[in-house]
């Protein structure tokens, strides 16, 4: 059975919130169109938003955390990734104190992946540098 | 006048056994339209079946044949999708022997918003609706009336609002080149906003829908800045019906007028220099 299909759903690139189509053909992202009659975005959409659906199952997409190691970056597992990020942020923190850090989240995250992330800059980092891709 | 949308579901229904999908228009979250292909496997889906406004169907119809090549599909289509289709055929990016076309008349009052000089379909063998007479398009024809000075100021007081989001060629039905001249930096220079004067992106693409274009105004839909792109591709379908007699669309055997094909055989060669 061929499946194709549109899901309606928000830019993923800025702030502006425009609405597109994913189009997806047999579980493949294939393409976007502007969503017509949506009221932020009335049709139209930016060079972005016509391209939102060219990272997800783009080659060069990172699908595993990366480290440093002698210079060149080696794929890892989550857990010593996240485990040297904790040490090295304590590390800053300790040595420089919270404002040494900030957090720079992403348009391409959701609402409350956001929240988190602000929250965790906050709570328990203890900075207010928090910014986000979107806010250019 | 008959109800089209129970019409147009009933006909559906009717060819859903005998094909692997039909490609229309479905309604989704907060009443907002989009393509989809609807199969007998979910023909429940029917319900949700739309009408208005109308998107892009053809150019997903290539799509969706050229991952199954063997399929066969229908489509709903309004004249201006038709020609679409018909015209994909000609440049060889479906094969008409696959597709079904239903054709879907258009109201008198989708002929005003679209400004369609020609809303009747002419090649579906199923057909929903009521064939409507075309309307003029006062935009077109106001700009006419304007001296040179006055197009030219006209335009370029249109393409400085132009942000190239390249929505009026992802859009095209008729835009499918490998290789792409608005991508090349010779042509038109990345990040370069606002346009330069003359704005070789909105006449690089004027020049290649030259006998291509269908006058489904999607471009000028999806324009962010409200640019009446419509405008010069219906002039210069003017032309070539003059010079060309060539109307796409109209005439499933006639080849265009930019495709030259040899026949078979020995030719000579010019002499000239390569």
């Amino acid at each position: 059975m061929i499946d194709s299909t549109s899901v309606l759903t928000t830019c993923p690139y800025c702030g502006t919130g425009c609405g597109l189509h994913l189009q997806v053909l047999d579980g493949r992202l294939v393409g976007v169109l502007p969503a017509k009659g949506h009221p932020i975005s009335e049709g139209g959409l930016c060079i972005k938003g016509w391209n939102a659906h060219e990272f997800v199952g783009h080659a060069d997409r990172l699908r595993k955390p990366l480290i440093r190691k002698g210079g060149k970056l080696v794929e890892a597992e989550w857990d010593e990734a996240l485990t040297l990020v904790a040490k090295k942020l304590g590390a800053i923190k300790s040595e420089s104190g919270p404002d040494a850090i900030g957090v720079l989240s992403s348009a391409k995250c959701t609402n409350e992946e956001n929240y988190v992330l602000q929250k965790f800059a906050r709570a328990v980092v203890g900075t207010n540098n928090v910014d986000h891709c979107a806010r250019l | 006048m008959s109800d089209r949308l129970p019409d147009l579901r009933r006909a559906i229904e009717k060819l859903l056994p005998e094909v692997d999908g039909v490609l229309a228009l479905k309604t989704g979250p907060g009443g907002i339209l989009a393509p989809h292909l609807f199969v007998k496997e979910r023909a429940a889906e029917l319900e949700a079946l739309a009408l208005w406004p109308k998107e892009p169907l053809p150019d997903l119809l290539k799509k969706i044949l050229k991952a199954h090549p063997t399929a066969k599909l229908a489509i709903v289509c309004r004249r201006c999708e038709e020609r679409g289709v018909v015209e994909m055929a000609k440049h060889a990016q479906l094969d008409l022997a696959h597709v079904t076309l239903i054709g879907l008349q258009c109201t008198h009052d989708e002929a005003l918003f679209c400004r369609c000089a020609k809303p009747a379909t002419i090649h579906a063998k199923i057909v929903v609706g009521t064939p409507v007479e075309g309307v003029p398009d006062s935009v077109t024809d106001d700009f006419v009336k304007m001296d040179q000075a006055g197009r030219l100021a006209f335009w370029k007081e249109h393409f400085l609002h132009c942000i190239k989001c390249y929505g009026c060629r992802n859009v095209c039905p008729q835009c499918f080149c490998n290789v792409c001249a608005l991508e090349d930096e010779t042509w038109v220079e990345t990040g370069r906003l606002p346009m330069p004067v003359p704005p070789m992106y909105h006449l690089v693409r004027a020049m290649h829908m030259t006998a291509k274009c269908v006058a489904c105004r999607e471009c000028e839909e999806t324009c962010p800045a409200g640019i009446p792109l419509a405008i010069h591709f219906r002039l210069i379908a003017r032309d070539v019906e003059e010079m060309f007699k060539y109307e796409t669309g109209a005439v499933i055997e006639q080849s265009p007028p930019q495709l030259l094909v040899l026949e078979e055989g020995e030719y000579e060669r010019t002499g000239l220099p390569h």
